[in-house]
């Protein structure tokens, strides 16, 4: 039988919540007892698409919410993060390593290329009604003797 | 993020203690910027033994400082990444701007 597990919080795009969502994602995954390498590389990749939603997705003063999903199927995770924001123009040029829409605020450009690093595959979907990243991450470390 | 600082025979040191992100990027960059400022160093060495997490915001802001200090000619170097900050700086390049030293 499929191990499978899921978990959904959803919290203000504000950057104070970066961390929350790190953590939060970090302590669902140890049930798949991941290596402290596969754990940070899962939680930098969150903060990219978090600090994404933080940083882009509402350019006005009232901050809208991002959605923060976890799946898990056997040793896969499955991390999918979402905003009703504003959405982003031009994903592809969005995923270019060093490209940055605010070249003036000391922003490397290169989120997208470390969520790329870091987990197998992520997806990107974007319109005027907001972005949703989904992340997948295969945990090689995976002993099943934890799942109780 | 807490910042420590000290100067010795000419050399900046900088202890960046906690985590960067863009939660405590513009603190750290506000931080860094002032320190930069005084006159009494020709070189900067940031310490990252007391990181415990940084992403690509933390790239960003060392990239904007190594830009600052390029202008008045005093090179930043690091020192004891973790295997994951190590991991971003490869990826990055930044080693290239600011080499690593033990």
């Amino acid at each position: 039988m499929k191990y499978s597990n899921f978990m959904e919080v959803t919290f203000k795009a504000l950057s104070i919540n970066e961390g929350f969502a790190r953590v939060c994602v970090a302590s669902f995954c140890v049930q798949l007892n991941p290596s402290v390498d596969e754990i940070t590389d899962i939680k930098t990749a969150v903060s990219e698409a978090v600090t994404n939603c933080v940083v882009h997705a509402y350019p006005n003063a009232i901050k809208g919410d991002i959605t923060l999903r976890c799946e898990l199927e056997d040793d896969v995770i499955t991390i999918t993060v979402i905003d009703k924001g504003v959405g982003i123009k031009d994903v592809e040029k969005a995923r270019e390593p060093f490209y940055t829409s605010k070249p003036g605020e000391d922003r490397s450009g290169m989120g997208f290329t470390v969520m790329e690093s870091f987990m197998d595959e992520v997806e990107v979907t974007s319109n005027s009604f907001g972005t949703t990243v989904k992340m997948t991450k295969k945990i090689v470390n995976t002993m099943s003797e934890v799942r109780c | 993020m807490q910042i420590k600082s000290r100067i010795s025979n000419g050399t900046l040191y900088v202890l960046l203690c906690g985590e960067l992100d863009e939660h405590t990027a513009n603190y750290t960059k506000l931080t860094l910027d002032e320190l930069f400022s005084k006159p009494n160093f020709q070189k900067i060495v940031i310490d990252l033994s007391e990181l415990a997490f940084m992403d690509s915001t933390g790239i960003g802001v060392l990239i904007g400082r190594y830009k600052k200090m390029k202008d008045k000619n005093i090179p930043i170097y690091i020192c004891n990444p973790s295997s994951h900050a190590e991991k971003i700086f490869k990826m990055t390049g930044l080693y290239e701007i600011m080499p690593k030293i033990v």
